[in-house]
C-alpha cells in the first residue's frame, strides 16, 4: 500500500466511525444500535491488549481479569473517593498496568499453554478476589454509579456532562469509538516501531534474541504492561455504561471471548482484533432469532471459518492481494 | 481427619482420570482440548440415558460412554483437527477451534439433554462406616474403578504397540516418523483415547453426582489445573496433578471453612506462585 493510499484508508475509516455511522443512526433510528457499536469498540480495545501479548507469543487468556479490575477501580474511586470518572480512566488503567508487572514478572517466564493456563486462572483469582474483599462490596457488586461528569480545563469545558445530555448514549460511543482508534493507532505505531521488530523476534525465538542482546524480559513486560492497561480502560468505561460493576461482569467466558476475537481477525494483523470483535459480537446478536439454536449455529459457523480461514479472517484480504 | 484424606483420595482418583485424557491429547498434539469438560459432560449424559434412563447394566452403560466419546474424538481428530493443523500458520490456531469444539458440545449437549440436573440411582447400596471413616459403597465402588483404569491406561502405554508409538510420537513426532511409526494414525488413536477417557469418567461420576449440561467449563479449568501442577503432556504428572487437587481441595474445605468460601482463591494463588517456582509443573518436560 502507498503512503497516500494508507492515508485515504485512515481518514475513510474515521469518517465511518465518527460521521457516517451516527448520521445513519439518527436517520433510521435505531438507537439501540448506539450500545452495540460502544460494545464492540470496548471489546475490541480489550481484545487489541490480547493481541499484543499474542504478538510476543504469549497466549493470554487473562484480559477479563484486567478488565474487572479497571472496572472495579473506577468505580471505587468514583463512589467511595468522589473522583471525577475521567481522572479514574488513566488510574485504572495505571492500576491494572502496575499490577500486571507484578503478576507479569514471574508469569511471563512461562510459556506455551502453561502461560495461558495460569492467564485463565487469573480469570478466576481476580473474580473470587471481587467476591472475598471487603471493597468491592462482595457479591452485591457496585450499583448506581453516577455518569461521567463535565471534563474542563481552565474553565473551558472539553466534555460535558454525561447526565444532563439528552443523548448520552452517542456520547459514549464516540468516547469509546475515539479511544479505540486511539488505542489501535498505539499498537499500528508500536508494532512498527523499533520495539515491535523486537516483539517479533521474541514471538519467534526468545532464546535466540536473547543470545544477541535484545533484553527480553523487560520486553515482555512492558508489553504486557500495555495489554493489560487496554483491558483495565476498557472495563471502567463498561462499568460506567452500565452504572454497575459485579465479580460476574468479567469472566472466564470474556477472557476467552477476547482470544477469540484476535484469533478470528488474524493474528498477523494490527487490525484483526477489532474485525474480530466486530463480526463475533454482530453475528451472535443477528443469531439470536434463531433462539435455542443460536449457540449450535455460532459455534459450527466458527469451526467452518477456523477450517477454512485458519489464519484469521484478514487472511483472505492478504491472500488476493499477493495472487492480483 | 482420616475422613477428609479418604475424600481427598477419591476426589483425586477421579481427578486423575480426568487430567490423563487431557494430558495425552496435549502430548501427542500440543492441543489444548477446551471442549474435554464438555466431552465428560456427554459421557455422563450417554451412561444416564443408557442406565437411567433405558434400564441396561451400568458396565454396558460405560462401555457406551467410552466407546462413542472414542469415536468422536477420532472423527474431531481426523476431520477437524489434523485439517487445521496442517493449514495454519501458528499453532496456537487449534485453540480458537478447541473452544468452538467446545461451544458446539454445549449446544448439542442442552439441544439433546436439556438443562436439568440429572442423576441415576445408586450402583450399589449402603455405607461403609468403621467409626472413623464414613464412605458410601458406590463411592468407593466408583474410586476403586477409577484406580482401576489408571492403572490400565499406565500399564497400556508402558507395554503395548499402541503405546510404545505413542510415547514415541510425544517425545519426537519427527523421529519417530523417520522410525516408521504411523503418525497420522496414532495421532488420531490417541485423542480418541483421550476422548474415551474422558467420557468413562463421565460415565462413572454420574451415579454419585449426577451431572447438568453447565458443569462441562468448570470441568475442563479443573483439568487444566491438574495437569498443570503435574506438568503438561506427562501420564505421571497428570496422576500426581489430580491427587494433590483432590487433596487440597478437601483439605482445603475443611480447614477454610470459617473464613468462607476460599478454598479455590488460596488453591489458585498458590498454583500461581508454584508454576512460577517452577514453570514446567512437578515433572513436565520444558516448555511442553
Amino acid at each position: 500500500m502507498t503512503h497516500n493510499m494508507k492515508i485515504a484508508s485512515v481518514a475513510a475509516f474515521l469518517a465511518i466511525v465518527f460521521i457516517a455511522v451516527p448520521v445513519l443512526i439518527s436517520a433510521s433510528g435505531r438507537t439501540d444500535l448506539y450500545y452495540t457499536l460502544t460494545s464492540v469498540a470496548l471489546l475490541s480495545i480489550a481484545s487489541a491488549g490480547v493481541w499484543l501479548t499474542f504478538y510476543i507469543g504469549r497466549i493470554n487468556i487473562g484480559q477479563g481479569a484486567y478488565a474487572l479490575m479497571g472496572g472495579y477501580v473506577s468505580a471505587i474511586l468514583v463512589v467511595t473517593y468522589g473522583w471525577s470518572f475521567w481522572l479514574t480512566l488513566p488510574a485504572a488503567g495505571l492500576f491494572c498496568a502496575a499490577a500486571s508487572v507484578a503478576i507479569g514478572l514471574p508469569i511471563l517466564r512461562l510459556r506455551g499453554v502453561y502461560f495461558a493456563m495460569v492467564t485463565l486462572v487469573l480469570t478466576e483469582v481476580a473474580r473470587l478476589l471481587a467476591l472475598a474483599l471487603p471493597v468491592t462490596n462482595g457479591a452485591k457488586g457496585m450499583v448506581s454509579i453516577p455518569l461521567p461528569g463535565a471534563l474542563s480545563v481552565f474553565g473551558l469545558i472539553i466534555i460535558p456532562d454525561f447526565a444532563t445530555l439528552h443523548n448520552s448514549r452517542l456520547a459514549f460511543y464516540l468516547l469509546a469509538a475515539a479511544l479505540m482508534v486511539a488505542c489501535f493507532a498505539v499498537v499500528y505505531r508500536l508494532v512498527h516501531s523499533r520495539i515491535g521488530k523486537l516483539c517479533q523476534s521474541l514471538q519467534q525465538n526468545e532464546e535466540l534474541a536473547s543470545s544477541i542482546g535484545v533484553n527480553i524480559a523487560y520486553l515482555r513486560v512492558i508489553a504486557y504492561a500495555v495489554s493489560s492497561f487496554f483491558g483495565g480502560v476498557a472495563g471502567a468505561i463498561f462499568a460506567a455504561i452500565s452504572q454497575s460493576i459485579y465479580p460476574s461482569s468479567f469472566t472466564v467466558t470474556d477472557s476467552v471471548n477476547f482470544m477469540l476475537n484476535c484469533f478470528l481477525g488474524g493474528l498477523g494483523y494490527v487490525f484483526g482484533p477489532m474485525l474480530g470483535t466486530l463480526v463475533l459480537y454482530f453475528g451472535w446478536d443477528l443469531l439470536f432469532q434463531t433462539g435455542q439454536f443460536q449457540l449450535l449455529i455460532y459455534s459450527t459457523l466458527m469451526i467452518v471459518l477456523m477450517l477454512f480461514l485458519p489464519n484469521g479472517l484478514l487472511s483472505l484480504a492478504a491472500t488476493t492481494r499477493k495472487k492480483g | 481427619m482420616e475422613q477428609v484424606i479418604a475424600n481427598g483420595f477419591y476426589l483425586g482418583a477421579q481427578y486423575a482420570l480426568i487430567a490423563l485424557g487431557l494430558t495425552l491429547i496435549f502430548a501427542l498434539m500440543n492441543v489444548l482440548n477446551f471442549a474435554h469438560g464438555q466431552m465428560y459432560v456427554l459421557g455422563g449424559f450417554i451412561s444416564y440415558t443408557v442406565y437411567g434412563q433405558l434400564g441396561l447394566p451400568f458396565v454396558l452403560a460405560l462401555l457406551a460412554s467410552g466407546v462413542t466419546l472414542a469415536v468422536i474424538g477420532a472423527l474431531m481428530e481426523k476431520f477437524l483437527f489434523r485439517t487445521v493443523i496442517k493449514r495454519s500458520l501458528r499453532e496456537e490456531s487449534t485453540m480458537l477451534l478447541a473452544a468452538a469444539t467446545a461451544f458446539f458440545f454445549d449446544a448439542v449437549i442442552l439441544l439433546i439433554f436439556g438443562e436439568k440436573q440429572r442423576g441415576v440411582p445408586k450402583i450399589v447400596k449402603g455405607v461403609f462406616n468403621d467409626g472413623g471413616i464414613i464412605m458410601p459403597y458406590d463411592r468407593m465402588l466408583v474410586g476403586v474403578l477409577a484406580l482401576v483404569f489408571i492403572a490400565a491406561f499406565v500399564l497400556y502405554m508402558q507395554y503395548s504397540r499402541v503405546g510404545r508409538a505413542m510415547r514415541a510420537l510425544a517425545q519426537d513426532r519427527v523421529a519417530a516418523q523417520l522410525m516408521g511409526v504411523k503418525v497420522d494414525r496414532y495421532t488420531m488413536i490417541g485423542f480418541a483415547m483421550g476422548a474415551m477417557l474422558a467420557g468413562i469418567v463421565g460415565g462413572l461420576l454420574v451415579t454419585i453426582t449426577g451431572v447438568n449440561s453447565g458443569i462441562g467449563g468448570p470441568i475442563s479449568i479443573k483439568a487444566f489445573m491438574m495437569v498443570m501442577i503435574g506438568g503438561a503432556g506427562v501420564v505421571g504428572g497428570a496422576i500426581a496433578g489430580g491427587f494433590i487437587l483432590g487433596m487440597m481441595e478437601s483439605v482445603g474445605l475443611t480447614v477454610l471453612r470459617e473464613y468462607g468460601d476460599v478454598t479455590y482463591l488460596v488453591i489458585f494463588a498458590a498454583l500461581m506462585v508454584f508454576l512460577s517456582i517452577r514453570p514446567n509443573g512437578l515433572m513436565g518436560k520444558p516448555w511442553g
